[in-house]
């Protein structure tokens, strides 16, 4: 199963550095996130980016989940 | 992956598709459109810092001759508290309203209140001197320290700190506090045998575009408007545009033209909504132009920092932990870029324990926009001049201890994800070996080393390249051109196709005749536009060979294609000889790319500075500089050598000169070049640029962007040689000459 490792600012709402989710894809994932922790909203977690193995993804949707994925919501980050 | 091809117009220096044109001043820029009937935009600015707006009175004003247009806050048809897409990033709906056009308060000198369209920019200018205004004077706060205060005169009555555990209920000038941590940072320094910690500050700064912000509009009343002007994201603005005065997107045609300059300053509008309103009003097409003086108070420079960093290292060189305390100044409305000066910070470290907490605070100053790798030049200048001061006090070479700790692939960031493949290792290796690192230096000359950071991001962009029947083409793309991009478009299309790059002729499309595409910075467009123009050579390359296939009686499959021509056993046609029959085989060829681009690989930068300083008299005369970069794949070399160029220059400025200067009342000083001083040529050695290629693993040719990573460390490199030179600790920035010999006096 996916790996998704939560940032200081998330932990505050989740209590947990990490947990693994069933989805395969990251649309499906934001479902379960939001299901097993209810201080988390879709919203928050959609107005982030996400990396997914590294590869940082700024509006993610149908992106594939693998079984040793590691997933981070983070920052949209803009340049100049 | 691209790591050992060898390319054939990949990595030439082609001649630049749009030199011609700017060198014989044929181009067009934001100020050189001019339509029948057009009148002139002015636009009325505040005085005062900080004031509330008590009164207008527009009667004398509107009965001048020639007066035909005035536009307000309350022109704007409506205004709602949302989040949209403004270049770089998002913007407040409110927010971005209210610095167009102030509704009831002006928070910074030069803050736009009104603006008059008249037949002449004469008329115009008189007529802004016949408005009367009557304001209630505020104090204003205008440093980080001063607006976080208890007592401070909050600027926003409804902004409330975000991010703290609880919302507080009274309102203060701190927008928001970011934070971001990894590992024990605590142990790591019990762990340290040596601990630094101090405290910086870098000035308010501006991008210094030579090209000021400048537009063209035509409101049509059948709906079909029309804006020129200097941006770096044309769609942008139609998006900010559109929705400030709703219109529908395919109402509204913005052409962008060419630009000097934006450097992340021009990813947001001022103007041009101001332009559509007065020519709405006034049924003429209506021209508007900043001065330098308004360019400098009232568009978007780079953010004033205080910043505090402590490290601790063991005595063999490894570095233990890492901490930053961060303030950045948002300017008169929230959105800073702070969050990525915390998570720039440190990245360049492999260090297991970091903390950064980082605050956004407004003060009575301009908004801030993005200014190349916006937040971490005054982020990395702390960590950089720490970790140099380290370096000194363990006897260890700064390359060295930056190689004994360098980031590298599978390194974890403090911002979340582990790196791929980067360049760090190879850049600083690269700088050791470099000429400028076996110089030796003199009495009162000194040496500084510093690395640089930057993500670079993807997103989204279109083109279209269009096939004419000699077999020449067109790139149509939807990304304004600031650095070089036609040329490097240019090239990868001649590198998918194998024909010349004059054969293929880059153009910027306008948001009617190209689909949507980002803006251009976070140096994203020699990757994402340049994935999309490979894609759409590619689709040329399917078609060629499909129109091949139907003459030649075969299937698609059994047709390659190779330097311009497919072939099938004997069969053998050249693009020419396939788009000149294009008509008989389905009509003209054209191929799209519409893409969002993942994969955007961060660049790595390592910058060496020798300076000398005049101890009677704080001048520091920069001696040698070297810019080294991890390009990935440097498309065109010259260009990237530019881009590491400018951004050194950039950064020298900002270590040695640049500042906003205000009265104790929050006027602006040195609005102008004379007094805001930008490095001269003639104040500069020639920049030694050093081009690293790790290939990014997920571009097609290994493209990184280069356009931002170098104005980072030039920060500490300078300033830190001037510490060395001098003998004594800089902390804050510029270094100019009353600064340093503060700082030799101070220490006499």
């Amino acid at each position: 199963m996916a790996t998704v490792i939560f940032s200081g600012e998330l932990e505050k709402l989740t209590g947990d550095i990490r947990t693994e989710i069933s989805s395969t894809v990251y649309r499906d994932m934001v479902t379960e996130l939001v299901a097993r922790y209810p201080a988390l909203s879709r919203q928050l977690l959609e107005e982030m980016a996400v990396a997914i193995d590294g590869v940082i993804i700024v509006d993610p949707l149908l992106e594939e989940l693998l079984e040793d994925s590691e997933v981070h919501f983070l920052h949209f980050v803009a340049g100049g | 992956m691209s790591e050992a091809k060898q390319y054939k117009y990949i990595g030439t220096r082609s001649i630049r598709p749009d030199g011609f044109d700017k060198v014989t001043g044929r181009a067009n820029y934001g100020a050189d459109m001019s339509l029948p009937g057009m009148i002139w935009g002015k636009i009325l600015r505040s005085p005062h810092a900080h004031a509330k707006i008590k009164s207008i009175d527009t009667t004398k004003a509107e009965a001048l001759a020639g007066v035909l247009a005035i536009a307000s806050y309350n022109d704007f048809p409506s205004v709602a508290d949302e989040v949209v897409a403004t270049g770089e990033g998002s913007s407040n709906l409110l927010d971005l309203a209210n610095n167009i056009l102030a509704k009831d308060k002006v928070l910074y000198h030069g803050h736009a209140i009104l603006a008059i369209g008249a037949r002449t920019a004469a008329i115009a200018e008189q007529a802004l001197g016949l408005v009367e205004i009557e304001y209630e004077v505020l104090k204003p706060v205008l440093d980080v320290n001063d607006a976080m205060a208890a007592d401070a005169p909050v600027l926003h009555d409804n902004m409330f700190t975000q991010g703290l555990a609880e919302t507080p209920t009274k309102a203060s000038n701190i927008a928001a506090r970011q934070e971001f941590k990894m590992g024990d940072v605590e142990a790591g320094f019990a762990e340290a045998d040596l601990i630094v910690e101090r405290d910086f500050y870098t000035p308010t700064v501006h991008q210094g575009y030579i090209e000021p912000h400048a537009c063209t509009a035509r409101y049509d009343a059948d709906g079909q408007s029309m804006l020129w002007c200097s941006t770096q994201g044309h769609f942008d603005v139609r998006a900010s545009t559109a929705k400030l005065l709703s219109l529908n997107l395919n109402r509204l045609k913005v052409i962008a033209s060419e630009i000097g300059g934006g450097f992340g300053g021009k990813t947001t509008v001022y103007l041009e909504p101001v332009a559509l309103i007065l020519s709405k009003k006034s049924g003429r097409p209506v021209k508007m132009i900043m001065d330098r003086d308004e360019v400098f108070k009232a568009s978007g420079p780079g953010s004033a920092t205080r910043n505090w960093v402590k490290i601790g290292a063991k005595k063999d060189g490894t570095i233990t932990a890492m901490q930053a305390l961060l303030h950045y100044e948002a300017g008169a409305f929230k959105g800073s870029p702070v969050m990525m000066g915390c998570m720039t910070a440190f990245t360049p470290y492999a260090v297991p324990n970091m903390y950064v907490e980082g605050y956004d605070v407004v003060v009575n100053k301009p908004k801030v926009a993005a200014y190349r790798a916006p937040g971490a030049p005054q982020a990395e200048y702390a960590a950089e001049m720490v970790v140099n001061e380290i370096a000194d006090k363990l006897g260890i070479d700064p390359i060295d201890l930056r190689l004994q700790n360098a980031a590298k692939e599978g390194t974890q960031t403090i911002y979340g994800p582990k790196l791929k493949a980067v360049g760090l290792v190879e850049c600083l290796e690269a700088a050791k070996n470099s000429p400028q690192y076996q110089e030796a230096l003199k009495e009162n000359q000194g040496r500084g080393v510093a690395a640089g950071f930057w993500f670079n991001v993807g997103g989204q962009s279109s083109v279209t390249l269009n096939m004419n029947p000699d077999g020449t083409g067109t790139i149509v793309e939807g990304s304004p051109d600031i650095g070089g991009s036609r040329a490097s478009m240019q090239l990868m299309a001649a590198e998918e196709l194998g024909m010349p790059a004059e054969n293929l002729k880059p153009i910027i499309g306008d948001t009617e005749n190209v689909a949507f595409s980002a803006g251009t910075g976070g140096s994203r467009t020699t990757f994402a536009t340049g994935m999309a123009v490979i894609e759409a050579a590619q689709d040329v390359v399917r078609q060629l060979k499909e129109r091949s296939a139907a003459v030649w009686n075969l299937t698609a499959d059994q047709i390659e294609y190779a330097e311009g021509e497919t072939f099938s056993g004997d069969n053998r046609m050249t693009v020419a000889e396939i788009c000149a029959g294009a008509e008989r085989t389905g009509g003209q060829i054209t191929g799209r790319g519409n893409i969002n681009a993942r994969g955007a690989g961060p660049s790595f930068a390592v910058h060496l500075c020798d300076v000398e300083v005049d101890k009677d008299t704080g001048k520091v005369d920069v001696l040698r500089y070297t810019a080294v970069q991890d390009a990935g794949k440097a498309i065109h070399p010259s260009y990237v050598e530019g881009q590491l160029q400018g951004g050194a220059v950039q950064g020298i400025g900002w270590a040695l000169n640049e500042e906003y200067v205000y009265s104790a009342d929050g006027h602006m000083e040195n609005a102008g070049f004379l007094d805001y001083r930008i490095p001269l040529a003639s104040d500069l050695p020639m920049i030694d640029a050093i081009i690293v290629e790790v290939p990014n693993p997920f571009h097609p040719f290994g493209v990184r962007g280069v356009g931002e990573s170098g104005i980072i460390p030039p920060l500490a490199a300078t300033a830190y040689a001037v510490s060395q030179a001098i003998g004594l600790p800089i902390t804050d920035l510029p270094c100019s000459p009353p600064n340093v010999l503060k700082v030799i006096q101070d220490n006499a």
